[in-house]
């Protein structure tokens, strides 16, 4: 097991190498320049502007510079930020912890609703509460996350004005007030993410445990006397979990995508956000920062999907 | 308007039968700014209006939280690197320069005792140099005080090519020589008629050299303090996320009395115009909403019933459309719209003149910009355009048609005029933009009538407006008939402003079209003005030229001013932000109260 997983971490790190080459050449052919605004300025004479694409390497080749920068991140430095002026895993630590909350927490509800309800489902299938099911998934996922964000602004914030849309990351309060005021807060991200992911994952635990209740096996179960509640929660359910686990690990990166646009709808500072205000200033060691970090999830998920498998079906050895 | 009336008006102001603020409306009308036009009257003798600040507290503190929103937020809090209003805005918070300027273009005395005047003695006759005094007692927030150390060692440091400050344009040029603790003096290479610009606003702010003092040149980006600063202002430091947050709490040392209002301040960042005008007039959620620009419409639509207001602050920005004086479509050595070469349409005056009156203006203020643009036309020809609603500008279809004709350009058979061969076909850019493409299709359509036929294209805004040498899309390059932006006329002096229609300024592949004057045009007479106004010391001649400069490429017309774009933020109904078009938003923030 130890040694599966060292191997595969192994595995990843040309992979990763590909993946930054790859993000490093498609920034530097991007048109823009991280100092525009410094451009149409009047006041600032050129010659501040070239001394500073000079500081910043930004007129070496592009090897040279993905060289450098590959040789910095070796040694742990993730570079500097053009437009903040400070260090860029700095910038991302600051962010991180946002959209870790959000992420999970969302991850963490679309789960919650997603395996009782569709087991529930599979084991009735067509039966009312079925069909009520199915379409609230279809709904669900036919919704884009940023047309579900703002309706939910304009109902709760807007008209009825229950709820804040701008979320703080420092709340001035302390005990259970932060605790409130933070629950006020990120129940909107939190539920427009978790809904939408719930609606697919519902679809794939039906269809999982439809194809698992019918096995012989679970008949067997049944017929040596096991009660219903034993033979789906121990028998179907875990079986049925192994292509949702995949699904889940698998989508893991697709979240992070998709909370980029939460993010920036309720002002939340996660990674996103950040990522969406380097690619407008066209801040270079960011950008390739934040994708990066994405490309090391997708790597890592695929991981934990895979170890997941054998602890959940013993069967699966690693070799 | 010729030197001898504008002294005219001055000596109205000076006898009481003009209203000074007349005045000032009058010059910015002119095309001047409102800064300009204060020197001049300070110049001759009027001394400079008390700052009407409403501010009526009358204790420090109390006033709860203040909460603002910049969609974009502030990503780094040092003064001398501060590349937009954002980060000079968060900037601001903290840092005070020595004065700032209010909406009429009057100095307010920040950590200035006083305002430099020939009568105090600040200014010399011969315009070479300007002293400074500051306030005694004043105090960094980490309780050292403030000395005349301090604002040398600010012109040190911004003026080192090695720091790569943004504010090294202000410095460069200027001596700085402390005279006592607390006074310094500025001195100028040349007579400069325009002294108010180092340690003046935007800036002017200070930075503290016991801090600072190490991180000088190359060393400028390792400072600790550039997250964390530590200024004079009316509030101190507390918490910085670039982009997402910037927090203070009351200084309660601050060094004017009963101020400030607010017990913390929070600017948040991130977000969208549209949502932020929402969380400030339709939630109150926030106080105030910074750079709102949202088609009016939709303003108007949201102010229906909210708990705030739009506010609309003039300045400088004027969205214009250029027209090039180059073949944009040959390529000589290497370049396309080459100094070399002429345009084949648009070198005729007739086909300029005939764009100039097909630009609805009216049209565009009305359905397009709404508040947040006051149609322009020829500065000079115009009344001023806070006085009266029904500026004049022409927008003449049947006149540009007989313009045409005259000059030979006949209707082809497809409707499209033509001459020797020629049609009146041409390209017409401007970057993405939802107002700019409305803006487009109105003279298209306008075009289209007189028989110019016209073939619009945008330009994402990051490619557009970027200084990328190997795009051929860029503003600068100019590699199209036509094009339109906005040009921002932050400076309280027009003297830099100005030079984009220099000759020596024209965009070329030498200077890798880093040159300011893009519509290539050349004109002698501009030129020796441009040349004169440099060292004129006397501010009303120096006006009365610039307003001659203002007209010669919008007579010519080489440009077609559009609109006059004033800033436009939002606020709640209670509070009362004191707002300047000549300095950030954040410019006087110490005045900043609630109503009761």
């Amino acid at each position: 097991m130890g040694n599966y997983v060292l191997r595969r971490l192994m595995i990843a790190i040309p992979s990763l190498l590909g993946i930054s080459l790859v993000l490093f050449c498609v920034l530097a052919l991007a048109p823009g320049d991280p100092f525009e605004e410094l451009a149409t300025n009047p006041n600032v004479p050129p010659e501040v502007r070239a001394a500073l694409r000079a500081k910043f390497g930004i007129d070496d080749p592009v090897f040279v510079r993905y060289f450098r920068w590959l040789a910095a991140m070796a040694q742990g430095d993730w570079g500097f930020s053009f437009v903040s002026r400070m260090d860029v895993d700095q910038l991302i630590l600051q962010r991180l912890p946002a959209t870790l909350f959000v992420v999970g927490l969302s991850q963490l509800l679309a789960i919650a609703i997603a395996i009782p309800v569709g087991v529930f489902a599979a084991t009735r299938p067509y039966s009312l509460f079925d069909q009520i099911a199915s379409t609230l998934a279809f709904v669900g996922f036919s919704l884009p996350t940023f047309f579900t964000g703002l309706l939910l602004i304009l109902l709760f914030s807007i008209t009825l004005d229950w709820l804040p849309f701008v979320y703080r990351s420092d709340i001035a309060a302390t005990g259970w007030r932060w605790w409130w005021e933070q629950f006020r807060q990120s129940i909107m991200p939190i539920s427009v993410l978790g809904f939408f992911q719930a609606a697919s994952m519902t679809r794939y635990v039906r269809s999982a445990v439809l194809d698992v209740i019918r096995l012989d096996y679970v008949t067997t179960a049944r017929a040596k006397g096991l009660g219903e509640k034993v033979v789906i929660t121990k028998h179907v359910v875990r079986n049925a979990l192994i292509p949702v686990v995949t699904l889940v690990a698998l989508q893991m990166p697709a979240i992070f995508g998709g909370a980029i646009v939460t993010e920036q709808i309720f002002r939340i500072p996660g990674i996103g956000a950040l990522l969406i205000s380097s690619i407008l200033a066209n801040d270079t060691p960011v950008i390739m920062a934040v994708t990066f970090v994405f490309a090391c999830l997708v790597v890592f998920f695929n991981l934990v999907a895979d170890v997941l498998y054998g602890w959940l079906d013993p069967r699966i050895t690693y070799r | 308007m010729e030197e001898k009336d504008i002294r005219g008006l001055i000596s109205q102001v000076k006898d009481g039968s003009m209203d000074r603020r007349a005045f000032v409306r009058t010059m910015v009308g002119l095309g001047l700014t409102a800064p300009m036009a204060t020197m001049m009257l300070l110049h001759s003798g009027v001394a400079m209006s008390q700052v009407k600040s409403t501010y009526s507290a009358t204790k420090r503190g109390g006033g709860g939280p203040l909460k603002v929103l910049w969609w974009q937020g502030a990503t780094l809090l040092n003064p001398h690197f501060a590349v937009g209003t954002k980060d000079q805005d968060g900037s601001r918070v903290f840092y005070e320069p020595l004065a700032g300027w209010d909406n009429e273009g009057n100095l307010i005395p920040i950590l200035a005792s006083e305002i430099p005047s020939r009568e105090n003695g600040g200014l010399a006759a011969d315009g070479m140099s300007v002293v400074w005094k500051i306030k005694p007692n004043v105090r960094w927030h980490d309780g050292k005080p403030l000395t005349a150390d301090d604002l040398v060692f600010n012109w040190e440091y911004a003026r080192d090519p090695a720091t790569a400050s943004v504010t090294v344009g202000s410095y460069k040029d200027v001596e700085v020589e402390k005279i006592d603790n607390l006074s310094v003096r500025v001195k100028f290479k040349k007579p400069t008629p325009f002294w108010a610009d180092a340690f003046v606003g935007v800036r002017g702010m200070l930075i503290p050299k016991h801090l600072f003092g190490e991180y000088m040149g190359a060393k400028s980006r390792d400072a600790p303090n550039n997250l964390k600063p530590v200024g004079t202002g009316p509030y101190k430091f507390v918490d910085f996320k670039p982009g997402d947050l910037v927090k203070g709490e009351i200084n309660m040392d601050y060094h004017m009395p009963n101020r400030p209002f607010f017990d913390t301040i929070e600017i948040k960042g991130g977000g969208d115009a549209v949502s932020a005008a929402r969380a400030v007039i339709q939630t109150a959620e926030y106080d105030f909403g910074w750079n709102i620009q949202v088609e009016e419409e939709v303003l108007a639509r949201l102010e229906r019933g909210g708990k705030g207001k739009a506010v609309v602050t003039p300045g400088g920005n004027i969205e214009f459309i250029l027209l090039n004086n180059t073949d944009p479509w040959t390529e000589v050595d290497g370049e396309r719209s080459s100094m070399k070469t002429k345009h084949p349409l648009l070198s005729d005056p007739a086909v300029r003149k005939a764009m100039a009156l097909l630009v609805d203006k009216k049209s565009i203020e009305q359905h397009i910009y709404g508040r947040a643009g006051i149609a322009t036309g020829n500065f000079l020809n115009s009344p001023p355009r806070f006085n009266s609603k029904n500026t004049v500008w022409e927008f003449d279809i049947e006149k540009a048609k007989k313009l045409l004709d005259d000059a030979g350009w006949k209707p082809g058979a497809d409707g499209v005029r033509e001459k020797g061969g020629k049609k009146l076909k041409m390209v017409y850019q401007t970057s993405i933009n939802s107002p700019r493409q409305k803006t487009q299709a109105i003279v298209k359509q306008a075009c289209q009538r007189a028989g110019i036929d016209l073939e619009l294209k945008s330009i994402t805004a990051s490619v557009f407006f970027s200084s990328d040498v190997a795009n051929p899309d860029t503003y600068t390059k100019f590699y199209c008939d036509i094009e339109m932006y906005t040009t921002t006329m932050t400076e309280p002096d027009p003297g830099l402003f100005m030079n984009q229609y220099c000759s020596w300024e024209v965009a070329t592949k030498e200077n890798k079209w880093q040159g300011r004057n893009i519509c290539r045009w050349v004109n002698k007479e501009y030129d020796d003005l441009y040349r004169a106004s440099e060292g004129e010391l006397d501010p009303v001649k120096r006006a009365s030229m610039f307003i001659r400069m203002n007209d010669l490429p919008c007579g010519d017309p080489t440009i077609i001013p559009v609109m006059f774009r004033p800033r436009v933020s939002v606020n709640v109904d209670n509070l009362v932000p004191f707002l300047s078009g000549w300095d950030i938003d954040m410019g006087s923030i110490q005045e900043w109260y609630r109503k009761a």
